[in-house]
């Protein structure tokens, strides 16, 4: 070993035995509950009262006669969906790579290669964002801005924090991909990658109520 | 150590406690240190507060006076009411949140140190960007409920309400970021054999409360985002025109308002809890009971809310049911009241004074409560609304209740965090002359609002029967500016001039008092296993605590090498001398406060038609906040 590194890790006491960050992050993601339940109310409570289109679910013609279709893309969106619901799967797998790091059945296989799996979780991230800057951007070239209607107002406010919680997930993961290729990440480690996968499966979490709420109910 | 020897025996030991300098505070991690800060800055806001409210009543003393215009006026009554929340009350509390409840459950700090000292800079660099716009006459002037769409920038022009909306979004990060650091403290930091149902009742309603901000900042965020947006971005959030719901505001921003009132009261009726046994020589009547009650009041409290809107016209159902669960509440703080008053009871009592303010609260809250009970009756709160009886109302349990408990735990607390008792002459002076004046300035506005005069009104006309109220009132609030300055001539004095105090300064029972006053910086050098509820008094007085359930220290696993049997520790050691790892002192929350700062300020220069500066300092601001955030996650943090 070329760098034999000594961690300068004091084991404390804790009441629970549990780590303090593990326990800050579930009240983070408590919190964040709250956060999005604001704003998943304030779009349903708005649900059918924009004046002018265009629409999430019903064409609309303006007063001078032009016509917008309904805007969501339902199966776009279902394939993005599907991207960020396999981006969980690579979380767990990417976790359980550090966990079980040198132990028989994850040495030398993709099992057990956390960059790999690091690598796809941000990646799958990525994409999703992609398609919704590509959803955004054919929004707006239809006509629907976040200053159009109350729909436009709550539908970018909602899925743009939704989004910005994404980016702050992929940089997240981008951090520990650099970590795992600077030192490596041993299972020592778990606890760092464990409370990052908390946080994305979360926000995970919220994208499938955002998904049913918005996109499929009509 | 080559510096032993020049201790002298009597001396505390040199270490990071007895440093001082500016820098030693501004770099500062120590959750005693950031406690003494948090004290400083929310009393001196608390002043500020204060001189806004002499303002309004000295405009308010005869009708018809032009003492200030009325829209310096509407200034002044927005910046006392979310000047003496956000940036006293609150505060308050959160210097005792973290002066204490490492002490109470005998740690060493806080979960995160750093953390800790980022939600204090957070805090006074929103307490300043919210605050200085007043000298220059553009304050926000919507009120501390800030109603939309009233707020918007089709009626509020100007920046007035620019400085709201982020103010206070900044100082929300702050509230929020403690939340998360003291509910995994209190989780997880507790002493071995300090269990939850040990924790002293100052802890367990400040548990409570970190809950309580959890989930009820969330809301008026958004709230405030919305209003953000809308001002700056142009979305439709409150624009009745396009259809949007006029009482959207008001609905997020009291279901984040409701259980706000009991983030101000809860920390003051814990302060209470530990003071009434402690001068009443009993423990705490009904100790489960409290500490059901208090989880009671959380959990009510966010199904309360409309009651703050009886008069918008939510519908018969509504209205009743919100009256019915705004009813339950009296139980668990009435329940409260009572386990006080059967604290007390039988006890030997002494009237020091800080039990004088305890008792104090006691009976104006309870006066509070009651006229609180008036208004969940839907009818009657129709009559109500918007008047002065309201205002007495609320003063009752925020004045009454909150500072006169936040009173009573700076005279409890003082010797412990200074070393020195604050003097007990001038402290009866002051709690006399605040109970008296409290009672002069808010007791008639009982009457003025009953006799129609509304809240808000910049000044009225003579003849309507509210002359000799309002004249009342200010005489009243000069009483408690001069109550005030006999506070801080006594909180100054005292801290240089005072008698000296022990470790255990009143004879209290929890483990705070078992260290020195003030606590070195590692407060424990070996951490207590707790057997009961009062170790001290087990220690001193086993009869008083006789009757408490306990358990042998032998019936725990001790699993740190330091844990020993409460005991009275001397503190004459560094922690260096003793082993015990220390945080390092840092900058860099300082730094990524000022960067959440900057970002927020930045976007001001929008309004101002300068959209490059606006996002350049921007994102200045947003790469400051994510650079030092790196560095200080990146860096040991002992």
């Amino acid at each position: 070993m070329a760098t034999a590194e000594h961690t300068h890790e004091h084991v404390h006491y804790t009441a629970t035995g549990l780590d303090n960050r593990k326990i800050a992050i579930w009240a983070f993601i408590g919190s964040e509950c709250m956060l999005f339940a604001s704003l998943i109310s304030t779009y349903l409570i708005y649900k059918g009262r924009s004046i002018v289109g265009p629409f999430p679910h019903e064409a609309w013609t303006s007063p001078a006669g032009q016509v917008f279709k309904p805007i969501l893309n339902i199966p776009v969106t279902s394939v993005s969906t599907f991207v960020l619901l396999m981006s969980s799967l690579a979380m767990v797998l990417a976790l359980a790579a550090v966990e079980n790091r040198g132990k028989p059945g994850y040495v030398g296989t993709a099992l057990g290669n956390s960059k790999l799996w690091l690598a796809t979780t941000a990646a799958l991230g990525a994409t999703f964002l992609g398609f919704q800057a590509f959803e955004f951007t054919s929004f707006v070239h239809e006509g629907l801005t976040i200053r159009t209607n109350l729909f436009g107002s709550s539908f970018f406010t909602l899925t743009g924090f939704h989004g910005a919680h994404v980016t702050v997930g992929v940089l997240w993961l981008m951090t520990l991909l650099f970590i795992d290729f600077k030192r490596g990440l041993t299972p020592k480690d778990s606890l760092i990658v464990d409370i990052c996968a908390l946080y994305w499966h979360f926000v995970d979490v919220v994208w499938i109520a955002i998904f049913t709420l918005v996109y499929l109910i009509k | 150590m080559a510096t032993t020897a020049a201790i002298p025996a009597t001396g505390a030991a040199h270490d990071a406690s007895s440093e001082s300098g500016l820098w030693s505070w501004i770099a500062t991690v120590d959750h005693k240190r950031i406690g003494t800060l948090y004290l400083f800055t929310a009393l001196f806001f608390f002043l500020f507060g204060g001189l806004e409210a002499f303002l309004i009543r000295l405009q308010l003393a005869q009708p018809n006076q032009h003492l200030v215009s009325a829209e310096f006026y509407n200034q002044l009554f927005t910046m006392h009411g979310t000047t003496m929340v956000f940036l006293a009350v609150m505060p308050l509390s959160a210097a005792f949140f973290n002066y204490l409840i490492p002490l109470q459950i005998g740690a060493r700090d806080v979960a995160f140190p750093r953390l800790n000292a980022f939600s204090y800079w957070v805090y006074l660099l929103g307490g300043i960007f919210i605050t200085v716009p007043i000298f220059f006459q553009v304050a926000p002037n919507g009120g501390w409920f800030g109603y939309a769409p009233l707020t918007t920038i089709q009626f509020s022009g100007g920046m007035n309400i620019d400085f709201w909306v982020m103010g206070l979004q900044i100082l929300g990060i702050s509230s929020l970021a403690a939340a998360f650091n003291f509910i995994t403290t209190i989780i997880n930091m507790r002493a071995p054999g300090m269990t939850l149902m040990r924790m002293p009742m100052f802890t367990w309603m400040s548990f409570i409360v970190q809950f309580l901000l959890v989930l009820a900042f969330p809301p008026i965020t958004i709230a405030l985002v919305f209003l953000l947006f809308d001002r700056f971005f142009g979305t439709q959030f409150y624009a009745i025109a396009a259809g949007a719901d006029p009482l959207l505001w008001q609905h997020l921003f009291w279901v984040f308002g409701h259980p706000e009132v009991y983030i101000l009261i809860l920390p003051a009726f814990g302060l209470v809890s530990e003071i009434l046994p402690t001068f009443s020589k009993k423990p705490l009547f009904g100790y489960h009971v409290m500490v059901y009650s208090g989880i009671m009041i959380g959990f009510l409290g966010f199904g309360v809310w409309a009651h703050h809107m009886f008069a918008v016209g939510l519908g018969a159902t509504a209205d009743a049911i919100f009256a019915m669960a705004t009813m339950l509440i009296a139980i668990p703080t009435g329940v409260k009241i009572f386990n006080w008053i059967a604290t007390i009871w039988g006890g030997e009592v002494t009237f020091t004074t800080p039990m004088k303010f305890a008792i104090g609260l006691v009976a104006l809250f309870t006066i509070g409560g009651i006229s609180g009970v008036m208004h969940s009756s839907a009818p009657a709160d129709t009559q109500q609304t918007d008047t002065y009886f309201v205002v007495a109302h609320f003063h009752y349990v925020l004045f009454g209740g909150s500072i006169m408990g936040i009173f009573g735990g700076i005279y409890h607390y003082f010797p412990k965090m200074f070393g020195r008792y604050m003097s007990e002459k001038l402290g009866t002076w002051h709690f006399w002359l605040n109970f008296v004046g409290m009672n002069l300035t808010f007791f008639p506005m009982h009457f003025s609002g009953l006799l129609g005069m509304p809240r808000r009104i910049y000044t009225y006309d003579a003849g309507q029967g509210w002359e000799k109220f309002n004249l009342a009132s200010t005489i009243g609030t000069a009483l408690l500016v001069i109550a005030t300055l006999v506070f801080v001539i006594n909180f100054l004095k005292s801290r240089k001039g005072g008698a000296p105090a022990p470790n255990d300064a009143w004879g209290a029972g929890t483990l705070e008092w078992s260290i020195p006053s003030p606590p070195p910086d590692y407060n424990f050098a070996e951490i207590p296993v707790v057997t009961s509820r009062y170790p001290l008094w087990d220690l001193k007085h086993p009869e008083m605590t006789a009757d408490l359930a306990h358990s042998g220290p032998d019936a725990m696993t001790i699993t740190d090498a330091h844990a020993t049997p409460v005991h009275e520790e001397t503190g004459h050691k560094t922690a260096a001398e003793l082993g015990i790892p220390m945080p390092f002192p840092t900058v860099k929350p300082l730094f990524t406060a000022l960067g959440i700062v900057i970002m927020f300020g930045g976007l001001l220069f929008m309004h101002l038609d300068k959209f490059a500066l606006a996002m350049t300092i921007t994102l200045g601001g947003a790469t400051l906040l994510v650079g030092s955030l790196y560095a200080w996650l990146t860096s040991p943090l002992e």
